[in-house]
């Protein structure tokens, strides 16, 4: 198995890695396949994902598919994201081993759970 | 991105380097001496003679007499011609269908032992081990009943290192009559291999874990122990193996085994040092951290560990990137997405697993690739842990 130097590159020096304080949004997923986690922090401005930071407990590909898909969200426009899909993160990365691509959905799936958690609070919030 | 300059090679459990004097032994076998070692001109019988010879050291080592032994193409091959081999013999003379083995053998049995019991109508008992990774030998007593064919522990763990007892095993075993198999592949070429003072009846060797080269195996049959051949074909290895002989390998094989024993107490001794070196140094610096497998009844090469928090392959990429190769058994590592079996079986929980690194030294180790190992290792570990939702220290 071999990963893509992109793969690597990113896996080496991932983007948007941490956590922010009081975010507007936070989707937490774990992946049933092989036992890993990661978890995604927004912040939402005029509908835009205004920062985005990510934590993961996971393999290269995990850890890789996670850095690009912040960046590939970042300052796009909330249904903009929600289109994200697994596919697409992998394929920014120039493709992943067949038994990784599994790993590429935990990045979208958390993405997507992070803006249905904002979707939520702003709902309760107005609402309330 | 750049390749570092220097590769420092921790995974001799995986496999070895071929010494440059098994190289040159083996060379001759190829071109010049080429012959088939069933021919009965001068070319094949000095293939058959070479291989006598390596059959005669290896029984030598063994303490077994040469006939006892049969040259296979691996330690998977030895593994499932001893498992299959015993258990079918077994089963036609109607003397039962029951084996015992352990939870953290290596696949080559366990999956054989599976297949065993799912197709052939056989009833296996999985030994468990205790959170060393050690067996007891009384469950091996207990275990025991009147239609036990098999028993088969492996001599040392793979993964973790743990030495088991395969002696006082062997001792029960034999008590009940019952043929007694060891995978020795981990163990050969640095813990003793005497058969009669182990008491088993069948052990494995795999030549490539000593400085031989890949592809030939061992597997010593005591007299008289009841086995069917599994790879029927040629009178080849007295009926029990056919197969046109791996001449070279073969002759490979027994100088890489020989050269182990001529040195086995001074590279032991050295690498046992290097080992506890390790071990200690990732103790000390790295919090969090669990030692797995035996504080001391372990192969003198093993340094393995379960880092909390981080996963093992990231572990493993990132000591690539300095050059350093090693192994771990996280799901994530492993073709079937599942933690090991042997970390799981010792009750480590499975997101611990998760986090396992082994490191296996071997003869051109260093000092200095120890502390190499010491000096980055603590950054990579701390590095992932800060990317990691488990690690609260991240906060
Ligand atoms: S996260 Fe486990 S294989 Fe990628």
């Amino acid at each position: 198995m071999e990963y893509s130097e992109l793969v690597m590159e990113h896996f080496m020096n991932p983007r948007n890695v941490g956590v922010i304080e009081n975010p507007d949004g936070v989707g937490k997923v774990g992946n049933p396949v092989c036992g890993d986690m990661m978890e995604i922090f927004i912040k939402v401005k005029d509908n835009h994902i205004a920062d985005i930071k990510f934590r993961t407990f996971g393999c290269g590909a995990a850890i890789a598919t996670s850095s690009i898909a912040t960046e590939m969200v970042k300052g796009k426009t909330l249904e903009e994201a929600e289109e994200l899909s697994n596919r697409a993160v992998a394929e920014a990365l120039g493709g992943l081993p067949p038994i990784k691509m599994h790993c590429s959905n935990l990045a979208a799936d958390a993405i997507h759970a992070a803006i249905a958690d904002y979707r939520q609070r702003l709902a309760i919030t107005s609402n309330g | 991105m750049e390749k570092p300059k220097k590769v420092i090679y921790l995974d001799h459990a995986a496999t070895t380097a071929v010494d440059p004097r098994v190289m040159e032994a083996m060379l001759p076998y190829w071109t010049e001496r080429y012959g088939n070692a069933s021919s009965i001109y001068s070319l094949g019988r000095e293939a058959a003679r070479a291989m006598e010879e390596a059959r005669k050291t290896v029984a030598d080592i063994l303490n077994c007499e040469p006939k006892e032994i049969i040259f296979t193409s691996c330690g998977s091959e030895s593994d499932n011609l001893a498992v299959r081999g015993v258990a079918f013999a077994q089963q036609h003379r109607g003397k039962g269908n029951h084996i015992i083995t352990s939870s953290i053998e290596h696949h080559a049995i366990g999956h054989t032992c599976e297949q065993l019991e799912k197709y052939f109508g056989f009833e296996v008992t999985y030994l468990p081990v205790d959170k060393y990774a050690m067996v007891d030998p009384e469950d091996v007593r207990r275990a025991i009943r009147d239609d036990t064919v098999l028993i088969s522990v492996m001599a040392a763990n793979n993964e973790v290192g743990t030495i088991q007892p395969i002696a006082e095993i062997g001792k029960i075993a034999h008590e009940h009559g019952i043929p007694f198999h060891t995978d020795a592949v981990q163990a050969g070429g640095t813990l003793p291999l005497n058969v009669d003072e182990l008491h088993v009846d069948l052990l494995s060797l795999s030549a490539h874990k000593f400085y031989g080269p890949k592809g030939v195996g061992v597997l010593y049959v005591r007299k008289g122990t009841p086995l069917l051949p599994i790879q029927t074909g040629g009178g080849h290895e007295r009926q029990r193996r056919a197969g046109t002989e791996n001449v070279a390998g073969i002759v490979g094989l027994a100088t890489a085994l020989k050269l182990a024993y001529d040195h086995a107490e001074e590279n032991n001794a050295r690498i046992t040092a290097l080992r506890e070196r390790l071990i200690q140094g990732v103790l000390e610096r790295i919090p969090e951290v669990q030692l797995t497998g035996h504080p001391t009844q372990r192969l003198p090469n093993n340094a393995s560990f379960a880092f909390k928090y981080i996963e093992g392959e990231s572990i493993l990429l990132n000591l690539d990137m300095l050059g350093i190769c090693a192994s771990s058994g996280s799901a994530c590592t492993s073709a079937s997405l599942e933690p090991s079996h042997v970390l799981l079986a010792m009750g480590i929980p499975a997101e611990e697993a998760h986090g396992s690194l082994r490191l296996t030294l071997g003869n051109e180790n260093t000092e200095e690739d120890v502390d190499y190992v010491l000096e980055v290792l603590p950054g990579i570990v701390e590095k992932l842990r800060m990317m990691s939702p488990l690690y609260q220290g991240a906060r």
